[in-house]
């Protein structure tokens, strides 16, 4: 198959997908659907979000819940100390909430990634749990273990779900675009490059620590985002229930099943884990089975995907190939060049 | 004229001292050697001219400025390219995307637009064809033969047009065949104005590309010249053979 038809498959597919998106809450509109589809397009945001900087750079940060309660008790703050009723304004002061993010990731940044590897994973979730303590203990600003009431919002019965899917939506989206610009750009090379190998990548001037800092803070302030929506749809936030360790872990293992480092990936993965865990708490209530089965999950893509759903199939794919093509080729040892790479100067 | 200056350079490792008070100077234009017996100090020197290690005292200049306290990023900038010891690519980018990772003097549009990306490709795929390794274009770096990763490493450097490079053992554990085609190619650039400053063990590769040869010793220069000059140094062959 050609390149250009390959293209051409890709974009009817997503194009297919972002229909369906578009449509879901017409076509299932009962709230517990809906429910699901808005907690499957957070989850499909986040995994995206930590995936520009766990992804492409190889730095994997189990600290990103902290982004997430950030986010949503800066929303919940802003929404209390401006007086904002519920509707739809509260929505507008969301991309506050991103920035507010943003510049709480460049000081967390700042020291964290002074480290690497193991020590990196150990300092944001250290970052993670002083977040959840002063979220608890700062009870004037946060309310504390009482929580922090955000405006109710108007709508009711099975509408209630919609907008906050469309913000979901919104802002997956969002994230998907800059996961794509920054994959395509000579920047998304750079982070590729210091994931492979970050003393050559300095070797070769990409500025490590700059390029680092962008990729945590752009990752963060889109956590920060989905928090804030987050606290709405939920309208009451605790520090245990928004800076949660499990919503971490869940980005990356959702990461991790559909393909670390890949486009499509962390919305695979998401698709695939957030509606079964969802099934698994109606099916099973409060017993938290569904942690038995993130554990089994988590095994059986180390165990047999170590790169995820993605790149094993591609892989599958080219071996198939190759044995069609009488080539004896080693799977995974051809790759078209990036698309950037491919083409002339496109203004 | 010196392209790079290395004036009373020290760096100690503990109790080690791995540079002493080193002082060598690379003309522009050159492909100098620089040559020493095994833990001489040789890529130490390399570690602090790139700035890859802080050096203890002593200046670097290159083109007259000081380029002391400058990271790796910052010297390559400048246009200090470099290779090491064990080629090192990026393993799970193409061939070709290893050519398109280095960055230098990059606005922040070159770095996310992807219309500057035209004119580099088109680069990259003429280097590739130079080092005679285009037909692997679109293979990861990780699935290339040693031979093949040595002139991806040196043509990675070379995008970048860098004046001066480092080269360190090019030669290393490459066959014969290889190693004429590396020698013609680093002639070729040297010949285009690429100043080289290459480590090696191989002094059959030395004494045939180099025109400057400088050797180090417990961290010193002891001698420097024409490969004939210091092939019969006596400082030299004690330092190799004596003590």
């Amino acid at each position: 198959m050609r390149l250009r038809d390959k293209r051409f498959l890709a974009g009817l597919a997503l194009l297919l997908i972002f229909i369906i998106a578009l449509v879901f809450p017409a076509i299932a509109p009962d709230s517990s659907t809906t429910n699901m589809g808005v907690f499957t397009l957070m989850y499909v945001g986040l995994a995206t979000a930590w995936n520009i900087m766990g992804g492409y750079t190889g730095y994997i940060s189990l600290g990103h819940a902290g982004f997430f309660g950030f986010g949503s008790y800066a929303l919940g703050l802003l929404l209390a100390k401006l007086g904002i009723q519920g509707g739809y304004t509260p929505f507008l002061f969301v991309p506050l909430a991103g920035i507010l993010t943003a510049l709480l990731a460049v000081v967390v940044g700042w020291f964290a990634l002074r480290t690497r590897a193991a020590t990196f994973v150990i300092v944001t979730i250290a970052f993670m749990f002083i977040l959840q303590l002063l979220a608890e203990n700062l009870v004037g600003l946060t309310g504390g273990g009482a929580g922090l009431g955000f405006p109710s919002p108007p709508w009711r019965g099975a509408f209630y779900n919609i907008p906050f899917y469309y913000a979901m939506l919104v802002l997956a989206l969002l994230g998907l675009g800059v996961s794509w610009w920054i994959r395509r750009s000579k920047f998304g090379l750079g982070l590729l490059a210091i994931r492979d190998d970050e003393d050559k990548a300095l070797a070769v001037g990409v500025p490590a620590g700059a390029f680092k800092l962008t990729a945590f803070v752009v990752s963060a302030a889109l956590v920060g985002m989905i928090g804030g929506v987050y606290g709405y749809y939920v309208t009451f936030i605790y520090p245990q229930f928004v800076v949660d360790p499990l919503i971490g872990i869940s980005m990356v293992l959702m990461v991790f099943l559909g393909g670390l480092g890949t486009l499509g990936g962390p919305v695979l993965g998401a698709l695939i884990l957030e509606p079964a865990q969802l099934w698994l708490a109606y099916q099973y209530g409060a017993s938290r089975l569904y942690l038995v089965f993130y554990a089994s999950i988590f095994l059986l893509v180390i165990l047999l995907m170590p790169r995820g759903i993605i790149p094993s199939v591609r892989d599958l794919l080219t071996r198939w190939r190759a044995r069609a093509g009488g080539s004896n080729g080693a799977p995974g040892a051809m790759r078209e060049p990036p698309a950037a790479a491919q083409e002339g100067a496109a203004p | 004229m010196s392209l790079l200056e290395i004036d009373h350079l020290s760096k100690r490792f503990g109790g080690v001292v791995a540079v002493d008070d080193c002082s060598l100077s690379v003309p522009a234009g050159s492909i100098t050697g620089l040559i020493g017996p095994n833990g001489s100090g040789k890529t130490t020197i390399f570690n602090l001219v790139t700035g890859f290690i802080a050096r203890d005292q002593g200046g670097i200049r290159f083109k007259s400025q000081s380029i002391a306290g400058l990271g790796p990023d910052r010297v390559f900038d400048r246009g200090i390219g470099r290779t090491f010891q064990l080629a090192r690519i990026f393993p799970r980018l193409t061939a070709l995307e290893n050519l398109l990772v280095p960055v230098r003097r990059s606005g922040l549009r070159a770095l996310f637009s992807r219309a500057a990306w035209g004119s580099e490709k088109a680069r990259a795929m003429e280097m590739l064809e130079f080092l005679e390794i285009a037909h692997v274009a679109g293979a990861l770096g990780g699935s290339l033969s040693y031979g093949q990763r040595k002139l991806l490493e040196l043509g990675a450097v070379m995008m970048s047009e860098p004046e001066l490079v480092l080269l360190d053992e090019p030669a290393g554990g490459v066959n014969p065949a290889l190693l004429e085609r590396i020698a013609d190619r680093l002639t070729r650039l040297n010949a285009r104005g690429t100043t080289f400053l290459i480590v090696e063990h191989n002094m059959g590769f030395v004494m045939k590309l180099c025109s400057e040869v400088i050797v180090v010793h417990r961290g010193r220069q002891i001698a420097n010249g024409n490969p004939e000059a210091v092939r019969t140094d006596p400082a030299v062959l004690d330092a190799y053979l004596g003590a």
